[in-house]
């Protein structure tokens, strides 16, 4: 066993309980904002490190975990959203929220509950990694003590995640039962398309959509996203979902991709109705975070349909869509914390007057919520043209269709927000930005342009990632 | 003579009634008790199939530590989570959290 491989896990495992022994030692009345920038920076160092295990492909635990390029892809895109959530959220945990020390130690834990989903081999590993990700979240989602809001978030995300693992684990269950196996490879050696079979696989794959938020599966989403401190609701939107496909990616490209004319028909349906309810309902919300809520529904519907190809191009556009959504989402919520900060409110209107306040955020959450409804020169434009091209391909003309047509008229709803942006301001009170949130504006900003204009490296490295699966 | 089916019937009833009142509970309580139920149901489905389909290997019956084991954090966190919404609004039931709605 090469533990070696283990290394940045280890690493995210040790800085969050550094952070947890330092939260005790500072004294109670004094400022805890240096451990929100000793866990950004830990976590920076943990990423570059992790540079250097591309190429490896190798399993610990016999065979229970995997490192290989695909993984690694994975750690990265959460190590990276980790980061930039932690920079941007440092002045919203010192207002809003008590308990600063733990709040950044049970991110770090949520993080390391991705990095094993990401490179779960086994069922068991998979389900370990998820649950730690999902009881982790559970609390951060009910950390804002003073808010109603948060406790009742809290309460409906536990009630409906609980529910749901255990339906993906009895889905799990009839997997074992049938083929005598918990390992992937093996399940996809053994499976054959009885009764048990597909029960087990439908219930897996409802278990998981729920993660994802997909249709009809997203009842909890808005609510949640909404009660959520910020910078959860962030990483929500980025990481666990993220988390979710990568486990997606695996189970349904390795253990049961002969099944594939069984799940390809729904998969393609709760990618379309995710696209259109995300999309439609997203345009009556009048909270920020709300609409953030639908957009990431119909944002997920557009990622799942890249699974439908079964191929290189499909994971290849999958990951690259995943990468350019973390960007776009890190930048959108990090303005939203900001308004958030200086008003105290989430709504819509709260933004009007931020172009004559902050010139640069509002062109941050502009190119950010271009970038989502995919027009170019933004980075959201290529990433749907790479989904698109794989499953066009594969015969599902009708959800390339559909979905151009949904992302023409999410550029009406995310207009509206950049309208009242641009509108006049109704207060003439001062904003304040910290100079950390403007680096993670700046970053997103940045990415979502050079990510539009110059895809080229980003691909080649999400082809490369995905390779690793054939 | 006690067989698979038998077991697999007995998890199937259990994961329905535990089903039945996740959707029909009204208290919290009662609905993080149904979702114990539905997990216990998986317990059982899991013994029995390592027991039936893999008598060497363990593989099902080390899975059932885990879940047991995730479980009770599970419950942990629920039950927190409980005191927090007592606290916040002196009820428990389910149909009061109704804080946001679209």
């Amino acid at each position: 066993m090469n533990i070696a491989l283990l290394t940045s896990e280890i690493a995210v495992l040790v800085l969050g309980l550094l952070i947890i022994i330092f939260d005790v030692l500072i004294p109670r009345q004094e400022t805890h904002r240096s451990l929100g920038y000793i866990a950004a920076c830990g976590v920076l160092a943990i990423l570059v490190h992790s540079m250097t295990q591309y190429g490896a492909a190798a399993t610990v635990y016999q065979g229970l975990f995997v490192v290989d390029n695909l993984a690694l892809f994975f750690k990265q895109l959460f190590l990276a959203a980790t980061f930039l959530t932690l920079l941007f959220s440092v002045e919203y945990v010192e207002k809003w929220i008590q308990n600063s020390g733990e709040f950044y130690a049970l991110l770090l834990f949520a993080l390391l509950g991705m990095m094993v989903m990401a490179s779960a081999n086994d069922l068991i590993t998979m389900f370990i990694g998820m649950e730690l990700m999902a009881i982790v979240f559970y609390a951060l989602v009910g950390f804002e003590l003073r808010s109603k809001k948060s406790s009742e978030a809290g309460m409906k995300y536990l009630m409906l995640g609980a529910a749901s693992s255990a339906i993906m684990l009895y889905g799990m269950s009839w997997v074992y039962g049938f083929t005598g196996s918990l390992v992937l490879s093996q399940i996809a050696v053994k499976a054959t398309a009885s009764p048990a079979m597909l029960l087990g696989m439908g219930l897996m794959l409802a278990g998981l959509c729920f993660k994802l938020s997909i249709v009809p599966f997203h009842m909890w989403a808005p609510d949640v996203y909404e009660g959520a401190p910020t910078p959860i609701t962030a990483m929500l939107a980025m990481g666990s979902k993220a988390a979710a496909f990568a486990v997606l990616i695996r189970v349904f490209l390795i253990a049961f991709s002969d099944l594939q004319e069984y799940w390809a028909t729904i998969v393609s349906l709760l990618a379309a109705a995710s696209m259109i309810v995300g999309i439609v309902v997203a345009i009556w919300q009048t909270n920020i975070k709300r609409m953030l809520a639908y957009s990431s529904i119909a944002q997920a519907g557009y990622i799942l349909s890249g699974l439908l190809a079964g191929n290189v191009a499909g994971v290849k556009g999958m990951l690259f869509y995943a990468v350019l959504y973390m960007f776009a989402t890190a930048g959108a919520f990090a303005v939203s914390t900001a308004v958030k900060n200086h008003n105290g409110s989430d709504e819509i209107e709260g933004f009007s007057g931020l172009a004559q306040k902050s010139p640069l955020l509002a062109v941050v959450m502009t190119i950010s919520l271009l970038s989502m409804a995919g027009l170019p020169p933004m980075a959201g434009f290529v990433g749907k043209l790479y989904l698109f091209t794989a499953i066009a391909d594969k015969g599902y003309l009708w959800l390339v269709i559909l979905g151009f047509v949904m992302s023409m008229i999410s550029v009406y709803y995310y207009m509206l927000v950049v309208k009242t942006m641009y509108s006049k301001a109704r207060d003439q009170q001062e904003f304040v930005v910290r100079g950390s949130l403007q680096v993670v504006a700046v970053i997103s900003l940045l990415a979502s342009l050079f990510i539009g204009i110059y895809p080229g490296p980003l691909a080649k490295l999400a082809n490369f990632a995905a390779q690793a699966l054939w | 003579m006690i067989g698979l089916a038998h077991f697999l019937t007995v998890a199937a009833m259990v994961f329905a009634i535990g089903l039945y009142g996740l959707l029909t509970k009204r208290t919290v309580v009662g609905i993080l008790m149904s979702i114990e139920l539905m997990l216990n149901a998986v317990n059982i489905n899991l013994i029995a199939f390592s027991r039936f389909i893999t008598p060497d290997v363990l593989t099902g019956q080390v899975f059932v530590i885990f879940t047991i084991a995730v479980a009770a954090a599970e419950v942990a966190i629920g039950l927190a989570m409980v005191f927090r919404v007592y606290r916040d609004r002196n009820t428990v039931h389910a149909a009061r959290l109704n804080e946001m709605r679209w």
